[in-house]
Formats: structure tokens, C-alpha cells, sequence
């Protein structure tokens, strides 16, 4: 149990609550990285011996998956969507525009670490293209404005 | 007496701004003092009009829309809670033609209800399905979901009954259920409606389904993208479990039948249904070989139905109201309704559940309204990014799995993605190789290598080198995905890069004689 009262449970309580689940490797993955925001690799090995698997096998499923990351994310992770329905309309320019305000491409952190830039293929917003992630927050109809609007709101409540 | 105020928690509802909607309105009234009970209900579907707020009057639901923070007092002004004329206000809501010339069926209750109120769902005609099905043998089921003519709407089209007769008539101690909730095609949405506007409604399908083959774990493989679904699926859940519709005594029928929602992780090839198995056994989302079928090897060995969302959730209204009342609806072989979702650029975008055989012209047109942009519609790409591309010459092919089929073209999950004149198609043909690309799991070579090579191939064309060569070879390596590929991924990648190629070889620098060689 956590000493300091966080409401963040540690590693080794997550896989111990989840390890006995049928298939627990992702819902494992899941929580460690909802509590830490990445996977830590130091924390392989003690997945990996709880679940009966390599270290190898872990690392495998941890790097299938687009969604898992093994580094810390910038305190806000964007989510800008890619996919058809968005470029139908206007996503492309959108995506240049957000790479070129943030100063940063897909896959990266901002220097002073404030928002972390993933791709993602389809948020179900189709009816609302352009769409755009931030934390569990959707956006639909993103324009360059209204991006800007979102990330300076965001900025100024961090 | 308090006046009802629906406002849609639908996540696209939401991210245009319905939950400042939401508070606006409670602060609103507060400040005024007229009661009023606010509800959070599923999305209408007509996405042009959300944040759409509905008011409860004895003549019917009211709606104004769509509504913004800003507009919200001048609502009141208007008298909207009475009904009031306002100019965002559209009349009764179910007189919009829009919705008034929809068949719903498995959209029934999606926007008229709160979708986490158990109470709501039963006094909408819920459990009925259910109920009927506890009195049924689990032959009698699955041949009403057979004789429904029911086909999996995940986009494969297998007919629902016979998946489940397989599953039924396999001998084992442990059987499951799965509902592939992995809705990763651009232009598709339904599942997600679904899930957040109606949830019990999957939850009572895929009872049914566990019951009809004595299955007794279902699982929901649901999309990471998906938060709010996941939210309100697990409410739902609680509640269903609270009430003995889930558990080891439903209804006190002595039956069991147990449900969880498991998360995937970014990877669309996990709609795939045996990668799918994989990722929920804990491991990378690999493709497998095929036989064995998932009914008689499917999650850790044991025989499995995975169905898609739409169709386990068109469960509850075949056994309520019979298998020939759904088979009545649609055309030809394709029986019953398709909720087709329209996106991209288009002026009316939302869902549109009908029978199948309506043509794309109307569902452009009469609608969705044309292109958002005002310009003329160049092309639409039916069925996600395994789905073709269709010039306009082909709009007049009706909603059926069959008649796409004869041209080469997929219904799939019924997504219909719209571009404007604008769209260079030679792009889109690069990005679906890239997104196979992205996506390949990586364990056949022609899926793995072919995308690779194919965006290599689609720069030269891009850039004009070379056409002579590049061209074929860009057909023979589609024919090499196409017939090599181990599941769908790679081997509908083809799809919209040849129907891009064939239907617009102008964006390809070559003209229409020289691409049909």
C-alpha cells in the first residue's frame, strides 16, 4: 500500500491484483501504464515472473502495440487522428500546422515536456473530422484555430 | 412539474461541446428557477446537428440545434423549456426527415433513452429478447437468428446463425462469447453508438448468445479509443449484474453467464478475429492460421463466437420480435438493416440505419446533402480503409453485400467516406499501403514486405517515374497481397489502391487506356 496517500497504485500491487486473470498480460500493461504513463523497462522482469513468461515475450507484446509505450510522455499526450474520413477533410494541413506549433513530429515530447504527439487511426468522430485526443478528451471539427485555442487553454492550466 | 432537457453524452456529441452544453443549461435554469431534469442521452445521429439539445412537450421531443455554450440563455429567453420558437429550433425530433425516413431497429432506442438507466431500457421494450430466449430451447435461438438471415456486420458477412450452430453443436466444458469491439475503420462509428447510447443492448445480446451455445465467459475486446464507451459499458455492466441480468442466476433461470470489457492497445489488425484472440490471451496480436475456426478453436482453444457489436446487438430485436420480422427488411441476400454511418466530407454526416438496398446516391444526396465543401463528390471509400474507392458512375449501386461484391467493392462495416474534388487519389492509394504498413502484424511476408515495397512504388508513381514499369508492378504486387495475405489486412489492401488506380489513373499520370493494360 501507498505510504504518501497518492491514489496511484505501485507496479508490483497492479500485477499482483491482475496477474490471475485469464490472458493478463494487457490488462497488466494497461494499468501500469495508466498509473506511470509509460512501462518502465525495469519493470519487465517483474511482469514477466509474475505471468510465467521471458522477458522477451513481455517486451514483444509491449512493442506490438502502438498504444504502449516504454518512455514518459510529455504531460499531455496528443492524439491527432490520420485516417481517411479526417483527411476528407482537411486533416493533412491540420497535421503540418500541429507539428509546426508544437515544433515537434509524431512520436516526439516538446522540449519543455509539456505535450507528447501520437498518430492515431480512427477516434469514431468521423461524423466530426478533423478529430483529435487529448488525456480522455475528444475533439471534433479541429480547426488550425481552434487547435491553437485548445493548447493555450491547455498550457495555461498546467 | 420539472421539464425533461435531453442533452446527447455521446462522445461526438461531446466533442463539439455538449457537456458545457450540459452545465450552461442546469446553471441556466438554476439561476431562473425553473425545475428541470437533465438527461444525458445517446446521440440521434445526426452529427451536423450536435450538440443537439431535446426538450420533453406533450406534442413530443422538441429539438434545438446545434447548440453552443453561448446560445444557452437566449434559449431560455426564447421559452425553450415550453418549447419556444428559437433559431436554432427544429421541431419535433423525430419528425426531422432524416431520422423519420430511417428503419430502426437495432438503433431503436439509441437517443431516446439514458443509455445507463436499466429502467429506461426495460420500459423501451429491453429484455424482451431475453425473456422470450429463456423460454426457448438453444436450438429454437440460434434457428431464429438463423432463420433471421442475420450476417455478421463487422464486414466479413457471415451468416450470424451458423456461426453459432457451430459453437452449439462443439462439445466443451468452456465456451465463450465475443463481442469484437475493436471498430478501428475510418468512417465508422456505429459500434461506438452503441456502446454509449444503448450498452444493454449489447449486453442482452450477447446473453443471448451465451446461452444459445452454452457459453459462459463473454468477453468485449473494446478499442482503446474508445473511453467513454468503456465508461459507460461498465456501468452498465454493474447495474446488470446488480439486477441478476448477468451472473450465475439470470433472472433466476439458474443460468450463467458472465461479462467483461477488456482493452485493446492501438493495433487495428486486432479487429482481425483470431489476432483479436491473441491480444485477449495476453499476447502480441498475431494472425493465426486458419482452420481451425474460432468456434471449434477459438480463445485459449476452446470453442468461441466472436461477433461484431452491431450484430449481437440486432440479437435482442430477432428474438423479441421473431427472425422473419428482421429477415423482412433488406433485399436479396442481405436481409434485415445496416446502420450506415456517413463521414468525411459531407454536409448531413451520421448514421442511417435502414435495409440494406438503398443505393449510395441516396444516402449522398437525399441524406447526407452532398459534399460539406459545397464542391462535387469525386469519390467515396465504402467500408473502411479495406473497402474500395467509387467514382460517381457507381453511385447508383444499392446497399448490398452481393451487388458491391459484383464490383469488386466491399459493404464492410457499412462506413461510407466522402472526398470532394479536391482528393488526390494516387495519395489515398500510397496512404492505404502505409496504413497496411503501419498496421501489418508482420507474420506474412506479402502483407509485411508488400506495404513496404507498395509505398516505395507509390513515391516513384507519385513523382512520375518510371510509369511504364511502376505501374504494373504496382499491380502485380496488389495481386501478390490479394492472393497471398493471410487475413484481411493485407489481402483487401488492394482494394482501394487498385480501384483508386482504375476508377482515377489521371492521378496517376496515366490515362484511362493505358491503366487497363
Amino acid at each position: 500500500m501507498t505510504e504518501s496517500g497518492s491514489t496511484q497504485p505501485t507496479v508490483q500491487e497492479i500485477i499482483a491484483a491482475l496477474k490471475d486473470k485469464p490472458g493478463a498480460l494487457l490488462p497488466i500493461l494497461h494499468g501500469i501504464q495508466d498509473a506511470m504513463g509509460y512501462i518502465p523497462a525495469e519493470n519487465v522482469p517483474d511482469i514477466a515472473a509474475a505471468l510465467s513468461l521471458s522477458r522477451a515475450e513481455v517486451h514483444g507484446v509491449i512493442s506490438f502495440y502502438h498504444y504502449f509505450r516504454d518512455t514518459p510522455p510529455g504531460k499531455q499526450t496528443i492524439h491527432l487522428c490520420r485516417a481517411e474520413s479526417c483527411q476528407a477533410m482537411g486533416g493533412k494541413q491540420l497535421e503540418e500546422h500541429v507539428k509546426s506549433k508544437l515544433g515537434i513530429d509524431f512520436h516526439e515530447t516538446t522540449a519543455d515536456g509539456k505535450f507528447s504527439l501520437e498518430p492515431v487511426y480512427c477516434l469514431g468522430n468521423c461524423a466530426c473530422s478533423p478529430a483529435m485526443q487529448i488525456g480522455k478528451e475528444i475533439y471534433g471539427r479541429v480547426s488550425e484555430d481552434s487547435f491553437d485555442a485548445v493548447i493555450n487553454n491547455t498550457e495555461a492550466s498546467a | 412539474m420539472s421539464i425533461t432537457i435531453y442533452v446527447p453524452c455521446d462522445s461526438s456529441a461531446v466533442s463539439l461541446g455538449a457537456d458545457r452544453v450540459a452545465t450552461a443549461i442546469v446553471q441556466e435554469a438554476a439561476k431562473r428557477g425553473i425545475d428541470i431534469k437533465l438527461v444525458r442521452n445517446g446521440s440521434r445521429g445526426m452529427y451536423w446537428l450536435e450538440p443537439l439539445v431535446e426538450v420533453a412537450t406533450d406534442k413530443g421531443r422538441v429539438a434545438y440545434g446545434p447548440v453552443q455554450p453561448g446560445d444557452v440563455s437566449g434559449l431560455f429567453d426564447a421559452d425553450f423549456t415550453q418549447g419556444g420558437a428559437h433559431a436554432l429550433g427544429l421541431g419535433l425530433t423525430e419528425e426531422l426527415d432524416y431520422f423519420k425516413k430511417q428503419q430502426r431497429l437495432t438503433f431503436a432506442r439509441i437517443g431516446k433513452t439514458d443509455p445507463v438507466s436499466l429502467t429506461d431500457y426495460i420500459d423501451n421494450d429491453g429484455y424482451r429478447g431475453l425473456k422470450n430466449a429463456l423460454a426457448m430451447t438453444q436450438e429454437q435461438i440460434v434457428q431464429a437468428v438463423t432463420d433471421s438471415g442475420l450476417r455478421g456486420r463487422g464486414g466479413a458477412a457471415f451468416p450470424t446463425g451458423i456461426k453459432w450452430k457451430t459453437v452449439l453443436n462443439t462439445a466443451s466444458l468452456q465456451k465463450y462469447i465475443i463481442c469484437n469491439a475493436d471498430e478501428g475503420d475510418s468512417g465508422t462509428f456505429s459500434d461506438r453508438m452503441v456502446m454509449e447510447g444503448d450498452p444493454f443492448v449489447l449486453i442482452e445480446g450477447m446473453t443471448i448468445a451465451g446461452l444459445a451455445v452454452d457459453a459462459t465467459q463473454g468477453y468485449i475486446y473494446l478499442r482503446i479509443e474508445y473511453p467513454h464507451a468503456f465508461e459507460v459499458l461498465n456501468a452498465a455492466i454493474a447495474t446488470a449484474y446488480k439486477e441478476g441480468y448477468l451472473g450465475d442466476n439470470i433472472q433466476g433461470s439458474g443460468l450463467t453467464f458472465n461479462l467483461e470489457v477488456r482493452l485493446g492497445a492501438g493495433a487495428y489488425v486486432c479487429g482481425e478475429e483470431t489476432s483479436l484472440m491473441e491480444s485477449l490471451e495476453g499476447k502480441r496480436g498475431l494472425v493465426r492460421f486458419k482452420p481451425p475456426l474460432p468456434a471449434i478453436s477459438g480463445l485459449f482453444g476452446q470453442p468461441t463466437v466472436v461477433n461484431n457489436v452491431i450484430s449481437l446487438a440486432s440479437v435482442p430485436v430477432i428474438l423479441d420480435k421473431g427472425g422473419d420480422y428482421y429477415r423482412d427488411f433488406g433485399m436479396g441476400r442481405s436481409r434485415g438493416t445496416l446502420p450506415v454511418q456517413l463521414a468525411g466530407n459531407i454536409k448531413r454526416p451520421g448514421l442511417v440505419e435502414l435495409g440494406f438496398g438503398l443505393t449510395l446516391r441516396e444516402l449522398l444526396y437525399d441524406f447526407g446533402g452532398g459534399a460539406a465543401s459545397g464542391r462535387p463528390i469525386r469519390a467515396v471509400q465504402v467500408g473502411g480503409p479495406l473497402g474500395a474507392y467509387l467514382p460517381e458512375s457507381q453511385f447508383d449501386t444499392p446497399l448490398d453485400y452481393e451487388a458491391f461484391a459484383a464490383i469488386w467493392a466491399v459493404v464492410g462495416h457499412g462506413g461510407i467516406v466522402v472526398f470532394d474534388d479536391t482528393v488526390n487519389m494516387a495519395e489515398m492509394a500510397r496512404y492505404s499501403m502505409e496504413f497496411c504498413k503501419i498496421e501489418s502484424c508482420g507474420k506474412c511476408t506479402p502483407c509485411r514486405i508488400g506495404s513496404t515495397r507498395g509505398v516505395e512504388v507509390m513515391d516513384d508513381i507519385i513523382n512520375g517515374r518510371n510509369l511504364d514499369k511502376n505501374i504494373p508492378l504496382l499491380r502485380d504486387l496488389c495481386d501478390t497481397l490479394l492472393n497471398g495475405s493471410l487475413c484481411a489486412l493485407g489481402g483487401m489492401t488492394p482494394y482501394p489502391v487498385l480501384s483508386a488506380l482504375n476508377h482515377f489513373p489521371e492521378d496517376f499520370g496515366i490515362n484511362a487506356k493505358a491503366s487497363a493494360a
